[in-house]
């Protein structure tokens, strides 16, 4: 069976040769044109006057646009109407698109852009969480509040208390593939878009309202992206209105890329937080009560704001079982860039609040953090899958007899922990990470240096996994089975590099006992499967997996029956393995079956559909069961410092992953490895900066500083937690591409464990940890300033 | 102008070519070779790295800030190529799929033709090969995997044996430096191009337009060497990553900040004198130069001068360059290695430097004889430290001396804030860095570079 085995990406020989096509790549018809926005140069305010007789007499130009230009709706927004492609007069943000040129080349379209004279009247922006808070400029008409007890009554009962605040920056994308999009016109007025898009619906859908027609005269096809991350889930919106409004127009194919500064400047990014924490606990550190204030940096437009604001309240307790808990999110809009989906999608941000609240309480009491963490944990399920009792915390109470009694294992949100797998995974990464022997070792070695210092940390994730907007848990597949035993198939998810195209051929693969090179899967594509769900939340193989077996299935079934009626054997005797089809005694090839089926007049293609069951959530109140299942995973990383200079280094980081029954162990490794670098990399070097005009100052790889190839650990260990998922998901695998981004969280949390060395006091960094908040933390603790 | 290379193997000449235009441009619009990637259209990315090769060998190059003048005589391969004609892959393409080192893909083709260019140098520093090659998805870890796994496979023989072409010498391409003299003295207003790290972004991020273009590349005499018994005398069109084969065995920090400046694709292309002549503030080799007492050997026409290096960079913006004088060499008087070179960025590699100090003391009898210390990135050229300089001079080599120098720091500099760093961040850590260039000189330092799991 395909399924589990270690395939390599199904594009990979694709990859290595330079023959894998991305959007930029397509040769275009010879009159294609491109296009090119221009840009705003303040932050907020009117424009007064716009010249563009520059920009129109610029080599090469063919057309300008403004808003009056448009012939429909003028919005790009995937909520609430609030994003208009070309700026309606108003401008929010520095960067924003207010006109568009459509040019003879990519060149000649960026060289015009700029020679746009605009005046305007300047108003004063807000550009920082103080500023939108002090004018209550902010989404939704207050803040949410999400709360399980009375937290403020069991802090102030409890033995000990802590609170603190801290800063956690934003993060660019950095999809190697810019934004891009090609639209060609078609007979009757029809466009076919082709969009670096993690959404293709949604293109369809903004695509259709700007030119005026119903959704079947727009087809989106997409192939593959450069990465995606969460960046292109709703920010290639503008590109493939853009592009289609142009063709429309002109009549002629038009693409549009961004530049990398230009994608850097225009495009979302991670939402930036400020957070504040409140906790009562007792001497050994077990949690009574629990308060966060999340200032959401939103930027200026709603975009996907309200469901990663959401998200990162219902990570707030991450692994651990609050009896009292009270978070409250306030989503700020101001004048920068409309903060988007990123991996994790606002998970991260509440995982890292609680994890930087245990670890201060650690410091607090001088309890080993892991310790004190598992005192914390949710309980384990009664009965662990492979048999035998499962550990349960350490805290959970017990009566006389020394039995548990089963303790409130709810989370803040109302959703029970019946999955949690950290326990025994804690104690297996503990094990082979040599936490304890190392920890001795790092301790005795410090006591030897004076300006540099080794720390280490631990950080467990627990993520839930389904999309908050519950109806968005649903996927189609379209599978063919063609006459000589292939199979082609296609599915709404796309692929980004997750591997997601490998991983559901495997299904198929499986579902019909063929090899993995009789399946085809072919461009995502909104004329083959429609009303897609983004691929995102992790859910790509989940939903999609899902939706494919059962296509699969159908076909089968419908094979099965034929063939047994045929050979005159039971259903039950007719077997798909190893590209054979046994029926009853005989057995004949799969493409012979395929053959037989279709002489037989049987239908060999099929449509598969799956929604998640069990969701319920009511956002408002935020009560309900938000998620189908929880994917666990820990790390323990291990970092050296400078306080001289504040440099520092990864120099080994150990993981234990729980990716269920895995699909495909090397393609959820590979997601393991690299969410772990990116998360890492969002807590200490990628930093963004913009002035006080709201320029944003960090608009390219020369002064954003992703990690390089020399920035991952040392030593690097990575292993799957071997499990399966509770629940019943496809092959009882677990969602993988969002959970291992918070796994860098533990990198964070080392750094500040190296940085206590140099004084008394708890380092309380900033995120990011960048050289200089480090140098800052270590003179702090060591001078005191 | 005229220009002709191979590419995978083919002859191309370009006849009447706009010498501002890309080599990725040209591969990706007009041969239709679009597996070379534009992922940042400035030289940080790697993603549409090709290997080039010349008389000296085989180079990883970045073609998005290529000119193509400036690949007159030489012979590139893109992706397409690094396989052979009947497609069996190179090692290093078949251990990227066998170790998963590919996931969307788009920098992989950047990351092969680094792959096949180290593999081919037989380099098996792989981090140092592969640090200019940026990837957002696999965290590098199987890509490194692939490197070694792949280092021990033989050159392919589509590999090893690539053939260059006569360089056509038409138009601006001067074959030596008195031809340049004569052009450049004729037309004084020409741009001078050397490795086009700078100028690139010029073109690719300015949309500017750079004017009549004079290329170096073929002033074989610019590009030598010599290290005599009294000097080292660099040629202006010396790239960094021969520089930093030279320096390395005589002044090994100096060698490790080499290392990480910028990235092997940008130092095969960045050379010496460009990094001079274009005058910026943060350039990472000047301060170093200057700490080692180099002078700067001018040429306009047949007139030649030589000056401090110091006394070159002016003002912020402006350098003691006369219209048609040109940078020919910078050279060093040999000495016994004091220096230390300190780099500060926010990433290792492939970072301009917030601040880059270094430091030249010398000692005798317990007192300091002489103190050359200078920095990038604390004023608006590459500076000494004067102040600092003098409170040492005479005194002892001492902890003590130290502290009173270090106090003079902020009377040499007034550092600003910017997206790199902070005035007080910039300045303290100069300080620190003379702290710390103490005890290194007295053999208790360590870097953090230096440290182990």
């Amino acid at each position: 069976m395909s399924v589990a085995k270690p395939l390599p990406h199904d594009a990979a020989k694709l990859h290595v040769t330079g023959k894998a096509r991305y959007v930029d790549d397509a040769p275009l018809p010879r009159d294609a044109l491109h296009l090119a926005f221009g840009l705003s140069s303040i932050a907020k305010g009117r424009i007064t006057s716009m010249d563009l007789e520059a920009v129109k007499s610029s080599p090469g130009v063919v057309a300008v646009l403004t808003a009056d230009d448009l012939p429909f709706a003028n919005d790009v927004s995937p909520s609430i109407h609030d994003e208009p492609l070309l700026s309606d007069g108003s401008v929010h943000y520095l960067g924003q698109p207010l006109f568009l040129v459509v040019a003879s080349s990519h060149r000649a379209a960026r060289v015009a852009a700029r020679r746009g004279e605009v005046s305007y009247t300047e108003e004063e922006a807000l550009l920082t969480l103080d500023a939108a808070l002090a004018t209550d400029s902010r989404f939704e008409d207050g803040p949410r509040i999400y709360q399980k007890g009375d937290a403020a009554a069991a802090i102030a009962a409890a033995p000990h208390q802590i609170e603190g605040q801290f800063e956690l920056g934003g993060q660019e994308h950095f999809y190697l593939e810019g934004q891009a999009a090609l639209a060609l016109p078609q007979e009757d007025g029809a466009m076919l878009v082709n969009s670096s898009t993690q959404h293709p619906t949604e293109i369809q859908h903004k695509v259709a309202e700007a030119i005026g027609l119903p959704m079947h005269s727009v087809r989106v096809e997409i192939r593959r992206m450069g990465g995606g991350f969460g960046g292109k889930e709703s920010q290639g919106n503008a590109l493939a209105v853009a592009c289609a409004i142009a063709a429309r127009q002109t009549g002629k194919p038009c693409k549009m890329r961004y530049d990398r500064d230009d994608d850097m400047v225009i495009t979302g990014k991670r939402h930036a937080f400020r957070i504040s924490y409140r906790a009562g606990y007792d001497q050994e550190g077990r949690l009574a009560g629990v308060e966060f204030i999340h200032l959401v940096n939103c930027g200026w437009a709603q975009d996907l704001s309200l469901p990663v604001a959401d998200r990162a309240m219902l990570h707030s307790d991450n692994a651990y079982a609050i009896p009292a808990i009270r978070i409250e999110s306030h989503r700020l809009k101001t004048n920068l860039q409309s903060a988007t989906a990123y991996r994790g999608f606002g998970g991260p941000q509440g995982m890292v609040g609680i994890e930087r609240l245990i670890d201060h309480i650690a410091f607090d009491l001088k309890i080993d953090p892991v310790e004190l963490r598992r005192r914390n944990y949710y309980d384990a399920p009664e009965e662990m899958s492979h048999g035998g009792a499962a550990p349960r915390s350490a805290t959970s109470p017990r009566n006389i007899s020394g039995k548990m009694i089963s303790r409130d294992n709810t989370t803040p949100y109302g959703m029970e922990v019946t999955d949690f797998e950290l326990h025994a995974l804690t104690d297996q990464l503990l094990q082979s990470a040599k936490y304890s022997a190392r920890k001795a070792e790092i301790a005795a070695w410090n006591k030897t240096q004076g300006d540099l210092k080794r720390g280490l940390a631990f950080a467990p994730v627990k993520f839930g996994i389904s999309f908050t907007l519950t109806h968005l848990n649903q996927a189609g597949a379209l599978v063919h089975v063609y006459q000589d035993g292939s199979v082609h198939l296609n599915h709404g998810g796309t692929e980004m590099g997750q591997g997601l195209f490998q991983k559901v051929a495997q299904v198929a693969a499986s579902r019909f006992g063929i090899s993995m090179q009789q399946v085809k899967i072919t461009a995502t594509d909104t004329a083959k499967v429609p009303n897609t769900s983004a691929t995102a939340a992790s859910s790509g193989s989940d939903l999609n997996g899902m939706a494919v077996k059962a296509a699969c299935d159908t076909i089968r079934d419908r094979m099965a029956a034929f063939l047994a009626q045929r050979h005159q054997c039971g259903l039950e005797d007719v077997v798909f393995a190893a590209d054979q089809v046994r029926i009853g005694t005989e057995e004949i090839s799969f493409a012979a079956a395929a053959k037989q089926c279709y002489e037989g007049r049987i239908s060999l293609s099929a449509t598969g559909f799956y929604k998640t069951p069990s969701l319920e959530w009511d956002r408002i109140k935020g009560q309900g069961r938000p998620f189908f299942y929880f994917a666990y995973g820990a790390s323990i990383t291990e970092v050296v410092v400078d306080r001289r200079s504040g440099e520092n280094r990864i120099l080994r980081t150990d993981i234990l992953h729980d990716a269920g029954a895995s699909l495909n162990p090397d393609l959820d490794i590979g997601q393991v490895e690299g969410g772990y670098v990116q998360g890492a990399g969002w807590l200490t070097t990628e930093e963004l900066i913009w002035d006080q005009k709201g320029n944003l100052r960090t608009h390219a790889p020369s002064t954003y500083k992703i990690p390089a190839c020399p920035d991952r650990p040392d030593i690097f260990n990575v292993a799957l937690y071997k499990g399966e998922n509770r629940e019943d998901s496809i092959y009882r695998s677990k969602a993988v591409g969002e959970p291992p981004f918070m796994l860098g969280i533990s990198a964070w949390l080392a750094l500040s464990n190296a940085v206590a060395q140099f004084g008394d006091g708890y380092p309380g960094l900033d995120a990011p940890a960048t050289s200089e908040e480090i140098w800052r933390a270590a003179r702090r603790l060591s001078h005191g300033v | 102008m005229t220009i002709t290379f191979h590419l995978n193997g083919e002859e191309v000449v370009l006849k009447d070519q706009d010498p501002s235009a890309t080599l990725l441009d040209f591969l990706r619009e007009e041969r239709g070779l679009t597996g070379t990637k534009e992922g940042c259209n400035e030289g940080d990315c790697g993603a549409c790295t090709v290997m080039v090769t010349d008389k000296t060998g085989a180079k990883p190059l970045n073609s998005c800030i290529l000119f193509l003048p400036q690949l007159n005589g030489k012979s590139i391969r893109t992706v397409e190529g690094a396989a052979d004609n009947d497609g069996t892959l190179h090692p290093v393409q078949e251990a990227m799929i066998t170790h998963h080192g590919s996931q969307c893909g788009f920098c992989t083709p950047g990351f092969v033709m680094s792959m096949v260019t180290a593999h081919k140098n037989g380099a098996t520093d792989h981090d140092v090969q592969l640090a200019g090659n940026l990837c957002r998805c696999t965290g590098y870890a199987p890509i490194i995997r692939a490197a070694e796994a792949a280092a021990e496979a033989p050159v392919p023989q589509w590999i090893s044996k690539e053939s260059l072409p006569a360089a056509t010498s038409a138009g601006n391409m001067p074959g030596s430096s008195d031809e340049l003299a004569a052009l450049y003295a004729a037309k004084p207003e020409a741009r001078l191009v050397a490795g086009a790290t700078d100028l690139g972004l010029w073109v690719t991020k300015g949309l500017r337009d750079l004017g009549e273009m004079i290329f170096l590349e073929g002033c074989d005499d610019l590009k030598q060497i010599e290290i005599t018994d009294d000097e080292i005398r660099f040629g202006a069109m010396v790239d960094m990553n021969r520089m930093r084969e030279a320096i390395t065995p005589l002044h090994p920090s100096y060698g490790e900040m080499i290392r990480r400046f910028a990235s092997q694709q940008v130092r095969a292309a960045a050379t010496v004198g460009g990094n001079i002549a274009n005058g910026s503030p943060i350039g990472d080799n000047p301060p170093a130069l200057i700490a080692l007492g180099a002078r700067l050997h001018l040429r306009q026409a047949d007139k030649r001068r030589d000056i401090a290096l110091e006394d070159f960079f002016v003002d912020y913006g402006k350098q003691d360059r006369r219209p048609g004088e040109f940078v020919e060499a910078v050279s060093l008087p040999r000495q016994e290695d004091s220096l230390r070179v300190y780099k500060l960025s926010k990433r290792f590699d492939q970072d301009i430097s917030a601040v880059l100090g270094a430091f030249n003391v010398t000692v005798t009898g317990g007192q300091v004889a002489t103190a050359r210390i200078a920095f990038g990135g604390l004023a608006g050229t590459p500076k000494r430290a004067s102040h600092v300089e003098a409170a040492l001079l005479g005194q002892p080599w001492s902890q003590s001396s130290i502290t009173a120098a270090v106090a003079e720091m902020g009377k040499d500099f007034t550092p600003m804030t910017d997206m790199r760093a902070s005035a007080e961040y910039r300045l303290e850590s100069a300080r620190n860095m003379l702290i710390r260039y103490f005890s290194d000189i007295s053999g208790n330092s360590q870097s953090v570079l230096e440290v182990q799991a």
